[in-house]
C-alpha cells in the first residue's frame, strides 16, 4: 500500500477509499486495488479552468460518479468588509465594486442605497440619478449574463458560445466606458447620486448599441437553444426543486427555475422599479437548461427596461441636493485629463473661503451616518445581493456585510450534483454562475 | 405578495428608546499634541436604537403578538426570551436571548401567519463596549410567502461566545455562521462542522473584530513611512 503523505488510502464500509488531493503518484495509487470497489478523492481547482474562478472542489468519484462533493472557498478574499471601516462613506464605493466584479453596478446601487436608508434621504436623490442606475443596472446585467453564457458554455465545451458571448459583452463594456470612463470597477454610483452625468451624445449612442444587442441576440439563441448536445449537457442536470432552493436560501436564475417568480424587482421594488415594465423570467424544469433559458430571456428583459429608462430621462441634477451630504466637487474634463470642473476650482480658491472649507471638510472627513443599522437587498444577476450595514454615527462605517448571492448559493452545489457524473458537476456550477470575488469579498 | 414590504408607518408608532454603547472621545485620534483646537475634547455618546414600546406599526404589531402567544404555547417565559423588539427606518428587530433562540426561529419559520421561509444572511458586529453582549449576530430573515423581512438579533459576551447554530432550522445558514464565526469567534453550538471559510484553516484570530487591527504593509516614500490604514488619524 502506499505511503505517500499526499495519497494515501483508508478503509471503510463501502471499500477503500484514495486520497489523491494534493498530487500523487496514480500508479502506485491504482496498483493495488485492481477487482476492488474503490472511492477516490480528488481535488479540482481552485486554479483549474472548468471551476469558474478560484473555486476549489473536493470530490469523491465512484468511477465516473459524484459520491460527494465539497467546495472550498476563500481562495479571493480580499478582506473589502474590513478595509470599508477605515474609509468614508464614499470611499466605500471604490471598495465594494471590486467585489462581485462582474456586476459592479449592482454591489454600487445596493450600498448607496444603504447609506442612504440610513441617512434617510431616500427620496431626495434627484429622478435622473436614479433613472441612470437603474439604466447601469440593467446594462450590467446583459453584460453579467453574456459573461455567464460564455465562461459557461467555454466550460462545456461550446468555445463559439464563449466568442460570442465576450464579443456582445464588449458592446456593453463600451457603453461603460463612455458613461464612467472605466470598462469595471467604476466607483460611479454614490451615496446621495452619481460622480456625474451621462456624457454628450451617450443617449444616442445607447440607443445605437440597444439595437445591435437586441440583432445579435438572435445568433445566441439560433446557436444554442435547440441545439442537441447543448440541451444533452444541460437538460435535467442540476436538479433543485422550490423546497431544496427555499431551505438553501437560494435566490436569482436558480430559484425561477422551480417556476417561482420571485425578484425583488417586482416583489420588493426599489430605484422605482414598479414603474418600469418588465416580465419576470421563469422555467418549470429546475434544471441547468432552464437557467440558461432563463437568463436568455432576462437580457432581453433588460433592454426593455434600459429603452424605458432612455426614454424618461429629463434634464436635471443627479446629485442629492443635501449640500452637507453632495460631493462638492463638480467633475469634468480638462486639457489635463478629468478633475474637478474649473468652475468649481475658481470658486474655492478664488472666491469663497467657505466654500473651501466646506469642500476640504467633506471630502477628507466625510459625512456623518445617524447611528443605527440597515439591511437592503437588491436583485443582482445572481440573486439576492443584500448589504447589512451599520452606523455608529461616524463618518465611516462601522459595519458592512455583503450577502452575496454567489456565496450564499454556492451552498448548493452539492445537492446539485451529487449522485451525478463529473461532467454535469460542470454544468452545475456553470449553472449556478458563481463569481468568486463575490462569493470570498 | 400584494402587500408592500416598507413598512407604511401609519398607525401612531411606539417610542424607540436610545440605547448607549459607547462614548467616543476626542477626534484625529491625537493626544497630547497640545491641541488647542478644542476638537480633542469632544465628547460623542454612540447611541443606538433601542427598545421600542408599543404599537409599533404595520404588521409588526401582529407578529410579534403572534410568536408570544407561540412562544407562551411552548410554555417559554417572552420575557426570558425577547429581549426587546426595535422598530428603525422601518425595520423590525427582534432581540432574541441565545437561551432561547431556536425556539423563537422554530415558530418564526413554522407558523402559518409568520412564515419565515428563508433565512438570507447572517452578519456579525463586534462592539468591544457593550459589556456582556460585545458580539452580536444579526440574521436576516425573509418571508416570500408574506413578502416581509425581519431581523433577530442575538447578543453573546466575549467572555463566552456560544448561540446555537439555526442550521437545523435554516440549512441556509451554513456558511454564514461559519463566516460570522471565522471573522468574529462566535461559536454556533450544534453546526455540522464549524470551520473557517474564507481565512485559511490555520489563521490565529478573528479578523473583522474591532480589536483585530487591520495592518498592512507601511508605505516608504522619501524617508516618510506612511502607516497602515488603522494607524491614521481618523474623524
Amino acid at each position: 500500500m502506499s505511503t505517500d503523505a499526499y495519497a494515501g488510502s483508508y478503509e471503510t464500509t463501502e471499500g477503500r477509499i484514495h486520497t489523491v488531493v494534493g498530487g500523487g503518484d496514480w500508479d502506485s495509487v491504482h496498483g493495488g486495488t485492481e477487482g476492488q470497489q474503490e472511492h477516490v478523492v480528488v481535488n479540482m481547482g481552485p486554479q483549474h479552468p472548468s471551476t469558474h474562478g478560484v473555486l476549489r472542489m473536493i470530490l469523491e468519484l465512484d468511477g465516473e460518479t459524484v459520491v460527494e462533493a465539497r467546495s472550498a472557498i476563500g481562495y479571493l478574499h480580499t478582506g473589502i468588509e474590513k478595509n470599508l471601516e477605515y474609509r468614508s462613506w464614499t470611499q466605500g464605493v471604490t471598495f465594494v465594486t471590486r467585489m462581485d466584479y462582474l456586476s459592479p453596478f449592482f454591489n454600487e446601487t445596493a450600498y448607496c442605497l444603504a447609506v442612504e436608508k440610513l441617512l434617510g434621504v431616500t427620496d431626495q436623490i434627484p429622478e435622473r440619478a436614479t433613472v441612470i442606475r437603474v439604466m447601469l443596472m440593467e446594462l450590467n446585467r446583459i453584460s453579467s449574463h453574456l459573461v455567464c453564457l460564455a465562461t459557461g458554455g467555454m466550460e462545456l465545451g461550446a468555445l463559439t458560445a464563449m466568442i460570442i458571448g465576450l464579443r456582445e459583452r464588449e458592446i456593453v463594456l463600451e457603453l461603460y466606458e463612455l458613461i464612467t470612463g472605466l470598462r469595471m470597477n467604476h466607483a460611479f454610483i454614490r451615496p446621495g447620486g452619481l460622480a456625474q452625468d451621462l456624457p454628450e451624445g451617450a443617449e444616442l449612442k445607447i440607443r445605437e448599441a440597444l439595437a445591435k444587442l437586441k440583432h445579435n441576440f438572435k445568433d445566441t439563441s439560433n446557436l444554442l437553444v435547440d441545439n442537441s448536445v447543448w440541451k444533452a449537457r444541460t437538460e435535467g442536470v442540476g436538479y433543485l426543486d422550490l423546497t431544496g432552493c427555499v431551505a438553501l436560501g437560494i435566490t436569482g436564475p436558480v430559484l425561477r427555475s422551480t417556476g417561482m417568480p420571485w425578484d425583488l424587482r417586482k416583489s420588493q421594488p426599489y430605484c422605482g422599479y414598479e414603474t418600469y415594465e418588465f416580465n419576470v423570467a421563469t422555467q418549470t424544469t429546475c434544471d441547468a437548461y432552464g437557467r440558461f433559458l432563463i437568463r436568455l430571456q432576462e437580457m432581453e428583459e433588460s433592454l426593455k427596461i434600459v429603452e424605458q429608462c432612455l426614454d424618461r430621462l429629463r434634464p436635471g441634477a443627479v446629485m442629492i441636493e443635501d449640500k452637507k451630504i453632495a460631493w462638492p466637487a463638480q467633475l469634468a474634463v480638462g486639457s489635463d485629463g478629468q478633475g474637478n470642473s474649473l468652475g468649481h476650482i475658481k470658486e474655492i480658491m478664488g472666491e469663497s473661503m467657505e466654500s473651501l472649507i466646506h469642500h476640504f471638510k467633506l471630502v477628507t472627513e466625510g459625512f456623518e451616518v445617524p447611528a443605527g443599522q440597515v439591511y437592503q437587498a437588491v436583485e443582482s444577476p445572481r440573486g439576492e445581493l443584500g448589504v447589512h450595514m451599520v452606523s455608529d454615527g461616524g463618518t465611516r462605517p462601522y459595519r458592512v456585510h455583503y450577502r452575496d448571492p454567489s456565496f450564499n448559493n454556492l451552498q448548493a452545489m452539492p445537492a446539485m450534483s451529487e449522485g451525478g457524473q463529473v461532467a454535469d458537476l460542470i454544468a452545475v456550477v456553470a449553472s449556478i454562475d458563481p463569481v468568486m470575488g463575490g462569493v470570498d469579498r | 405578495m400584494t402587500e408592500s414590504h416598507e413598512a407604511a408607518l401609519e398607525t401612531p408608532l411606539g417610542v424607540t428608546e436610545g440605547r448607549q454603547i459607547t462614548v467616543k472621545h476626542g477626534a484625529f485620534r491625537t493626544t497630547g499634541s497640545g491641541d488647542t483646537s478644542g476638537f480633542g475634547g469632544l465628547v460623542t455618546p454612540v447611541i443606538l436604537p433601542g427598545a421600542t414600546s408599543r404599537p409599533f406599526g404595520s404588521w409588526f404589531d401582529a407578529a410579534a403578538d403572534k410568536l408570544e402567544k407561540a412562544l407562551r404555547a411552548r410554555s417559554v417565559t417572552v420575557k426570558k426570551a425577547i429581549e426587546y423588539y426595535t422598530v428603525d427606518r422601518g425595520e423590525f428587530t427582534i432581540v432574541v436571548r441565545r437561551e432561547h433562540l431556536l425556539d423563537v426561529a422554530q415558530i418564526l419559520r413554522d407558523d402559518a401567519d409568520l412564515r419565515f421561509e428563508v433565512c438570507t444572511s447572517v452578519s456579525g458586529v463586534h462592539w468591544p463596549t457593550d459589556e456582556g453582549r460585545e458580539l452580536h449576530a444579526d440574521i436576516e430573515l425573509l418571508s416570500m410567502t408574506h413578502n416581509r423581512r425581519l431581523r433577530v438579533e442575538v447578543a453573546v459576551p466575549d467572555s463566552d461566545p456560544h448561540m446555537p447554530s439555526l442550521t437545523s432550522v435554516w440549512p441556509a445558514t451554513d456558511w454564514h455562521e461559519r463566516e460570522t464565526y471565522d471573522f468574529f469567534g462566535i461559536i454556533f453550538d450544534g453546526h455540522p462542522a464549524l470551520t473557517r471559510i474564507q481565512m485559511p484553516d490555520d489563521w490565529p484570530g478573528h479578523p473583522q473584530r474591532k480589536d483585530y487591527p487591520l495592518g498592512g504593509i507601511p508605505v516608504e516614500y522619501k524617508g516618510a513611512t506612511v502607516p497602515a490604514p488603522s494607524e491614521r488619524r481618523s474623524y
